[in-house]
């Protein structure tokens, strides 16, 4: 499995990116895999807020649909319009297949490095 | 096999529909379509004959055995359908005088009052088209009761997490804000995590009893008072009252207001031969809010308003009422009872063949297993399992829920099934266990004997195609 060292990751199986106050967030190697084929990815406007610990969208796969819980508080600058004509992308290339950027960050939630995600999955199984 | 347009033919065609015998009002102008309907032209004998065709092609609870858990597809007697075809039911129209069709109303109010009988609420009304549209509905009374007495502050709705993803929508499409609490690892709501949950914001609590992995909340009446000491409104989802109908009451347990599935607890027909019907039950201090009712007329003082037009789904409710009436009081109970006996044989001998149930004990009227392990050691899913099945003529049960528990199958024998049936079943299930073991790779490619094996689902969801493209573009 997929952790690369240079995100962060919460215990809900999203990984966030900040560069230059800007926080891309998107599901994790292990999330796409346990979600199984996503065929549906819904996601806020940009403008929109959103806030640490709540969902901000969900993804439908074939399994199940999931919340996408929100890593950061702040607003949405940009959604990755791709995935809704594509949501294949989340499984094919999870770290690439951004779900939304987030500006004006106010707060995060607890977040785990690499290494600590990696024994959270272990735990999971 | 060929589609109904691809066995179209210019100039074919029917005599189904009889000669125009009233004035014709043509459409206006400026709303007329300017080319005919691309309508497929074919013989009725060919007509016939490809609806023959699809019919075969499905399963239904007339052709076998269908523990498709949490649907309650009991076997749904014809005699529903002979009164629902009685021409003092058919032949009426919403709009005709009031005193012209007291037989309907009577019939309607009979069911009513068989229904706040069963559920132990106070009022009942017929509205709702389907458990959806009732659990929206009963989430507006929730709603309506907090406004009216200005405690507007009341925007969350408790689901656990175990619950039909139709409760949480309907919470959501009702404008209120959903809060997940979590189960025990019995699969009972964690009492100590709803006190956590509940405060000045509750609205209410949506509830099935027994619960959606099959089970009965013993802690029924302390989750209720837990709810009632908030403040909030206790709502009671019927879609598992088959479990306990004639032998306890909603009502008496402390739910505030409930909805039924009358296609399928009071055995009319689901899906295809519906339409649905999800009357909703009320407490007496909600009766206020009310839509209106062949009972209550044009709702209560506070009313909510129609949520259907006219009598809503009528000739559910009739072969719904012949259900009740042929059953008596006496049998509705025996009904439940039936149902909770033959999930518990039907598990116990699933157990005994070597599978693992996901919670321990007595069930309810249907029972979850996992196949967690059996995948780990085999490879073999819960999918392969259920497509092993077909097979043998035996409809799946329902897959991959609840979502709390993994590799899930969840079977609902209902009390419809006879001994004989419910033993097949298990044999078949338990040579698919063998099977699983020695063979995974067979099962990977099952079924074998049906029309469709493996759709691929992801490509249907991803791309779905849902109408006919013809071949002139």
């Amino acid at each position: 499995m997929n952790i690369p060292n240079e995100l962060q990751y919460t215990r809900s199986h999203e990984w966030l990116l900040v560069e230059d106050g800007v926080a891309a967030v998107g599901l994790t190697d292990f999330a796409q895999d346990a979600l199984g084929d996503i065929v549906f990815v819904n996601l806020p406007q940009p403008g929109d807020e959103v806030n640490a610990g709540e969902a901000f969208g969900d993804v439908e796969s074939v399994k199940a649909v999931s919340d996408v819980i929100s890593p950061v508080s702040g607003v949405v600058l940009e959604i990755n319009e791709e995935l809704v004509d594509n949501p294949a992308l989340v499984n094919e290339d999870p770290y690439g297949a951004w779900l939304i950027k987030v500006e004006q960050i106010t707060g995060k939630e607890e977040l785990l490095d690499a290494g600590a995600y990696e024994a959270h999955c272990a735990e999971e199984g | 096999m060929e589609l109904i347009f691809e066995r179209s033919r210019p100039g074919r065609g029917t005599d189904l529909l009889p000669p125009l015998d009233v004035p014709e009002c043509p459409v206006p102008e400026e709303f007329a379509r300017k080319n005919a309907p691309r309508l497929p032209e074919i013989g009725e004998s060919d007509l016939s004959r490809h609806y023959q065709a699809l019919a075969r092609r499905a399963f239904g609870v007339c052709d076998g055995f269908y523990p498709l858990g949490s649907c309650t597809m009991k076997y749904n007697p014809k005699l529903g359908e002979d009164m629902a075809a009685l021409p003092g039911f058919t032949g009426i129209h919403p709009l005709q005088p009031a005193h012209t069709i007291r037989g309907c109303q009577l019939a309607m109010a009979q069911t009513e009052y068989a229904l706040a009988r069963i559920t132990g609420m106070d009022r009942v009304t017929l509205q709702p088209a389907a458990g959806a549209h009732g659990e929206f509905t009963g989430l507006l009374l929730i709603k309506a009761y907090h406004v009216h007495r200005g405690d507007t502050g009341r925007t969350v709705i408790l689901v656990p997490d175990s619950a039909h993803g139709t409760n949480p929508a309907s919470a959501t499409m009702a404008g209120f804000t959903v809060r997940n609490i979590p189960s025990t690892a019995e699969g009972l709501v964690d009492l100590e995590a709803l006190k956590a949950a509940c405060g000045p914001d509750t609205a209410g609590l949506m509830l099935t009893n027994p619960n959606t992995v099959g089970l009965f909340e013993r802690d029924i009446l302390a989750i209720t008072k837990i709810v009632h000491e908030a403040g909030g409104l206790v709502y009671y989802d019927g879609a598992n009252l088959n479990a306990i109908m004639g032998v306890a009451r909603p009502g008496d347990m402390g739910f505030d207001v409930c909805h039924l599935n009358l296609h399928k607890t009071f055995a009319t027909p689901h899906g295809g031969g519906g339409p649905g019907s999800g009357p909703v039950g009320c407490k007496e201090f909600l009766a206020p809010f009310m839509p209106g009712s062949a009972l209550c007329g044009n709702g209560g003082e506070h009313s909510i308003g129609q949520v259907r037009a006219f009598h809503a789904n009528f000739l559910v409710v009739v072969k719904a009422l012949t259900y009740l009436m042929r059953l008596g009081n006496s049998r509705v109970a025996e009904a439940a009872q039936g149902a909770v006996l033959n999930a518990n044989y039907l598990k116990h001998k699933l157990e005994e063949a070597g599978y693992t149930a996901a919670f321990p004990g007595l069930c309810m009227h249907e029972f979850v297993l996992t196949l967690e392990g059996l995948k780990k050691e085999t490879g073999v899913s819960a999918l392969d399992v259920a497509k092993a099945m077909l097979d043998d003529g035996i409809h799946p049960p329902t897959m991959y829920f609840p979502l709390i528990v993994h590799e899930a199958l969840m079977f609902e024998p209902t009390e419809t099934e006879a001994p004989e049936t419910l033993d097949r079943a298990a044999e078949v299930l338990a040579d698919i266990l063998r099977r699983a073991k020695e063979d995974p790779e067979a099962l990977h490619a099952a079924p074998h004997s049906t029309v469709v094996g493996r759709p691929d689902e992801t490509a249907a969801a991803r791309h779905p195609v849902v109408r006919y493209t013809f071949p002139e573009g």
